[in-house]
């Protein structure tokens, strides 16, 4: 490994600005993060990071490594070529506030409106529930989310045609795909789903699942089953005859 | 849905900060596609050599694209202008069948339509309608062609188990194994490998329940069709290309220019 290596970082706010040329020292074992930090007391001081726990698990330092959603802290440096400069830049599906840092409150404000968790009555006197392991591997994949939003950032859907108003994105789908998959939750978010949230409008690509640290199969375990439960409700006539008849 | 204002500015098509090889994907999917689909249709439109008997040994392998073997004449309604082959009544089952399919729907829009070409890479259209509005809303119609698909995988088999009886000199019917009875047999092992590891297979025998617990069956059903689904792409191209090669195998060996060689 070299001693040295150039990355190229986007500063500026609200959307614009340019790219500028560090050149850091770099160790075996470091991450973009690090070197981020490294630039950030010797160079920029006043370059704006977001970061939290270092460890992959806050899910704060989400950004675009050569062009691709990663988290800095999780990127080691002998993956990357560093023989050219290394692009670092925010994540570009949400609003920029500054250098690396970007807006991304509108997840939170979606998720408010997803129907919440409604359990069925308790199962025991003490008000608690009884439930097998085999029924809830499924949810529990789900739960692994960090809430990073990199699927969030490379769903062209949201990234390139900016449907913001029809469409959840990936990081909420697997939301309500866990709550739908609960075996203890009675609530309906099918219709929701179909109308409001646009699942239709996912074509299945995978870039989500292709991005997602926690190796979570967002298009497979989670988009598709909903597609198909979405398909049950309301594209499926044989299905609904036969459920009448049964 | 909370609105938001995205003021960073988004490249046309192909621009990205990307530096791998981002194009080879698609490319590869795009060639892999068009291949099949320009000898699928080549042998669909031939209508001859579908059939190897004679020329090998006495045995009944038939080609997987003109399997079942109903109609060998064009039927009455039949357009006078479009050529006729047995292929054509049952190409388009299993070939809708992959249309369809959740994997061969985000392979192709990437490969044939970019959109997206490929992860973080710009578009070529600003307007999307995905699969929300007409036409490919139509997707949905996938399950109806899995239904399909099984009966194939059914039929096929049967075609392997027909392909390990040869005609002997007595004009009875022997047991044997030739390589086209290997061919015919994996033919729809493959095929099913894909088709029991569909998505909307795995929704069917389980996926739709919250508590799969409460039914061993359903689970087992359920977790054997996630095991194949976890490997969905590649029982996908395999399956594909086997098709096309147990086509290639009955029609060269039925041309003569192959020779099958007899196992047992």
């Amino acid at each position: 490994m070299a001693d040295k290596a150039t990355f190229r970082i986007w500063r500026g706010g609200n959307g614009t600005g340019h790219f500028v040329d560090y050149a850091t020292a770099i160790s075996p074992g470091m991450v973009v993060l690090d070197a981020v930090h490294g630039i950030q007391a010797a160079d920029a001081n006043d370059m704006a990071v977001r970061w939290n726990c270092k460890a992959g698990k806050c899910g704060s330092c989400s950004a675009e490594i050569n062009g691709k959603p990663r988290l800095m802290c999780m990127t080691r440096l002998n993956t990357l070529d560093l023989s050219v400069p290394v692009t670092v830049e925010p994540m570009k599906t949400f609003p920029h506030v500054r250098d690396l840092v970007t807006d991304v409150s509108w997840n939170y404000r979606v998720k408010t409106k997803i129907q919440k968790f409604k359990p069925r009555k308790p199962d025991a006197p003490d008000g608690t529930w009884r439930v097998q392991q085999a029924d809830v591997d499924r949810p529990q994949e789900f739960r692994k989310c960090i809430e990073c939003f990199l699927c969030q950032d490379v769903c062209h859907v949201l990234r390139d045609h900016n449907l913001h108003e029809e469409f959840i994105g990936p990081r909420f789908l697997i939301y309500t795909a866990q709550l739908e998959m609960n075996p203890l939750d009675t609530g309906d978010r099918l219709k929701d789903l179909k109308d409001r949230d646009g699942i239709g409008y996912c074509n299945i690509t995978k870039c989500c699942t292709k991005v997602c640290p926690e190796e979570i199969k967002i298009t497979d375990n989670a988009i598709i089953p909903l597609k198909e439960r979405v398909v049950d409700e309301f594209f499926d006539p044989l299905g609904g005859l036969f459920k009448i008849i049964r | 849905m909370s609105s938001i204002d995205v003021p960073l500015k988004k490249g046309g098509f192909g621009t990205t900060s990307r530096t791998d090889n981002w194009w080879a994907e698609p490319l590869l999917v795009f060639l892999g596609y068009m291949s099949f689909i320009v000898y699928a249709t080549w042998a669909a439109l031939q209508g001859n050599n579908y059939l190897c008997t004679a020329q090998c040994g006495g045995a009944d392998y038939l080609s997987p694209m003109y399997s079942p073997l109903l109609i060998e004449q064009a039927p009455a309604w039949w357009p006078a202008f479009l050529p006729f082959s047995a292929a054509m009544l049952i190409l388009p089952f299993p070939g809708l069948f992959r249309f369809t399919c959740y994997y061969y729907r985000g392979a192709y829009y990437k490969a044939f339509w970019a959109d997206p070409i490929s992860c973080s890479v710009g578009e070529p259209r600003s307007s999307y309608r995905g699969e929300k509005k007409f036409p490919l809303i139509l997707q949905n119609v996938h399950r109806y062609f899995l239904y399909f698909a099984i009966l194939f995988v059914f039929i096929l088999l049967y075609d392997g188990y027909k392909a390990l009886w040869f005609t002997g000199p007595d004009g009875a019917k022997h047991f044997g194994i030739g390589v086209g009875s290997l061919v015919l047999i994996l033919n729809p092992i493959l095929l099913g490998g894909y088709t029991f590891g569909c998505h909307s297979f795995r929704h069917l025998v389980g996926g739709m329940k919250d508590i799969l617990s409460a039914s061993p069956v359903r689970k087992t059903a359920y977790d054997c069709a996630g095991c194949l689904n976890r490997s969905h792409m590649k029982w996908a191209w395999v399956s594909m290309f086997f098709v096309g090669f147990a086509d290639v195998y009955v029609r060269l060996c039925a041309m003569g220019i192959w020779h099958d060689w007899r196992i047992l």
